[in-house]
């Protein structure tokens, strides 16, 4: 009887999700966000970044959380300083979290072989965020993306208008409350 | 002085050049293009949001209906990517199935986007000899995994089949066929007087502008760039192979012809070591729980694809289906420089600098 009613508490949740959050050694890549978090404050002001970590599953990338005011300053710095020099545009995605939204951008050095992530929060209700289609030619597109799937208004953006999605479209599909105009057809 | 008017040009959608669902709205002064807007869309499915439906192995097909000629890659990337976040570890025998598999698509899929550029600029018979080499490697394919063109062949923690009893000779067989066969484009194709011509020192564009508008692959290593992501951002056991990364100086349409046509012999010098080390026996699947929960978190990885750099980006919470999932297509963000590309051309050079950045619609428009 004892031995039964022991087995039941070890099924119901996986034991997978306490093990991730237990082996925490500092990651090798913890100077380097450290470094960028204090310099960025320098230049910037304490509250330009929200906070940086390391990202350890994703191969230890360095990821910093910056303030929607500093946004754009704060990528042409990281764009345009010789030391950083993050020219490349590798991603640019946006992510609904039902609470508010992000949007991240995924930089790289080909130089120096460094990544980064930048992030920044935005009101789900007043989504608006300077464009960076200035500062990367690739942004453009990516933001005519964001906006056409997701609702975000990007600022002095060139030309912001739906790019996948006919013009007409209703709504931003990615929305996770977004429900489909012509449901139940 | 001879008077001009501008003129709008429709172009596509439906157009054998465009290759797909490409419309491209040209506006002319005489020959000279002032301006191109591409409208794109026409083939967009929505993948990215049908996938927060469902689970991480119903995702696959649908990653291979985005690249449709290079599938594998496709397959790979959301596969890789789920991995990572899981922390997997992925059995010998797979891995090589995956590099193998990944390599000669990527043979495949030049091959076609050489036969395809050919017959765009004029010339028929390349994409004759081209489609059937290519067929062997669809019939390798065909034999490993029951599909020609939409594979669903990877899966998370390893791959669906194991190579069939003969399979690997067969590949070896084919490489070395086709590393003869390679002599033959080159003497059909490479130093024809009408192809140079159509391509040398057009389109061209420097190293700067590459990488400000984010290109990847062989649109980017034409302008001299030494950047491939097997090499810089190594994954699965690319390490264990020696290949070179064909590099151009110019930047025009004929060294992107070039590079490409080496790449196809630099995978097909990865396929023959892949073949030799082929582990003679070995699990085909790691360890993975029946039903996948993806633990919390994050993860954005690029794989280089015959097109570029594919990425995906996966936010999950710990539950069996992403949160959210967004793909980089390279295609995407390669057609992008078009407009700057076209700007001040003759017309007459469109379709071959819209052929030379290589897209694929159904990956445009994900």
């Amino acid at each position: 009887m004892s031995e039964e009613q022991k087995k039941p508490p070890v099924r119901p949740k996986p034991a997978a999700k306490k093990v991730e959050q237990k082996p925490l050694p500092p990651s090798p890549k913890q100077p380097v966000v450290d470094e960028l978090v204090a310099l960025l404050r320098r230049n910037f002001g304490e509250s330009a970044i929200v906070e940086g970590y390391i990202n350890q599953p994703n191969d230890h990338l360095p990821t910093i959380l910056i303030s929607r005011e500093k946004w754009l300053e704060i990528l042409t710095f990281l764009r345009n300083e010789e030391s950083l020099h993050f020219t490349y545009l590798q991603n640019a995605s946006a992510i609904d979290y039902e609470t508010h939204l992000e949007v991240v951008y995924h930089l790289h050095d080909l130089n120096r072989k460094e990544r980064i992530a930048v992030k920044v929060k935005l009101d789900r209700e007043h989504a608006v965020l300077p464009s960076a289609s200035s500062l990367f030619a690739a942004a453009n597109w990516n933001e005519r993306e964001m906006y056409d799937l997701m609702g975000i208004q990007f600022t002095d953006h060139p030309e912001l208008k739906r790019i996948l999605l006919p013009d007409d479209w209703v709504g931003h599909p990615l929305r996770k409350d977004y429900e489909a105009f012509d449901e139940g057809v | 002085m001879i008077r001009t008017e501008e003129m709008l040009l429709n172009v596509g959608p439906q157009h054998p050049s465009t290759h797909g669902v490409l419309r491209l709205l040209v506006k002319v002064d005489g020959e000279r293009i002032v301006e191109t807007e591409p409208v794109i869309g026409y083939l967009h499915r929505g993948t990215e949001k049908l996938a927060e439906d469902l689970t991480y192995t119903q995702i696959i097909p649908y990653t291979d209906r985005m690249d449709y000629l290079s599938a594998m890659t496709n397959n790979y990337a959301v596969v890789h990517a789920t991995e990572k976040l899981m922390g997997l570890e992925i059995p010998e025998r797979a891995e090589f199935l995956r590099v193998i598999v990944m390599e000669l698509n990527r043979v495949a899929s030049h091959l076609v986007w050489m036969g395809t550029y050919l017959l765009d600029i004029g010339a028929m018979s390349p994409f004759l000899y081209a489609f059937r080499d290519r067929e062997q490697i669809l019939d390798l394919f065909n034999e490993l995994c029951g599909a020609r063109l939409t594979y669903n062949y990877m899966r998370v923690g390893g791959v669906k089949w194991d190579a069939p009893k003969d399979w690997i000779g067969k590949v070896d067989h084919f490489v070395s066929y086709m590393q003869k066969q390679m002599k033959e484009y080159h003497q059909l194709v490479t130093g024809n007087e009408i192809f140079i011509q159509r391509t040398k020192g057009i389109g061209v564009y420097d190293q700067e502008t590459a990488i400000n508008f984010a290109l990847s692959g062989a649109n980017l290593r034409v302008t001299g760039l030494n950047w491939d992501l097997r090499k810089d951002a190594p994954y699965s056991i690319y390490e264990q192979f020696t290949f070179d990364v064909p590099v151009g100086e110019v930047g025009d349409l004929y060294q992107k012809y070039l590079c490409r046509m080496k790449e196809i012999d630099e995978s097909l010098k990865i396929v023959a070591q892949a073949v030799a080390n082929f582990p003679s026996e070995g699990k085909i699947m790691g360890k993975v729980p029946r039903v996948l929960r993806v633990p919390e978190g994050e993860v954005y990885v690029g794989i280089e694809s015959p097109r570029g750099e594919l990425g995906c980006h996966i936010v999950s919470k710990g539950k069996d289906k992403p949160w959210r999932i967004k793909f980089r297509r390279p295609s995407f963000y390669n057609l992008q420089i078009l407009p700057t590309l076209l700007k001040d051309e003759n017309l007459s050079n469109l379709v071959a600098i819209l052929g030379g950045i290589d897209i694929v619609l159904g990956e445009v428009d994900g």
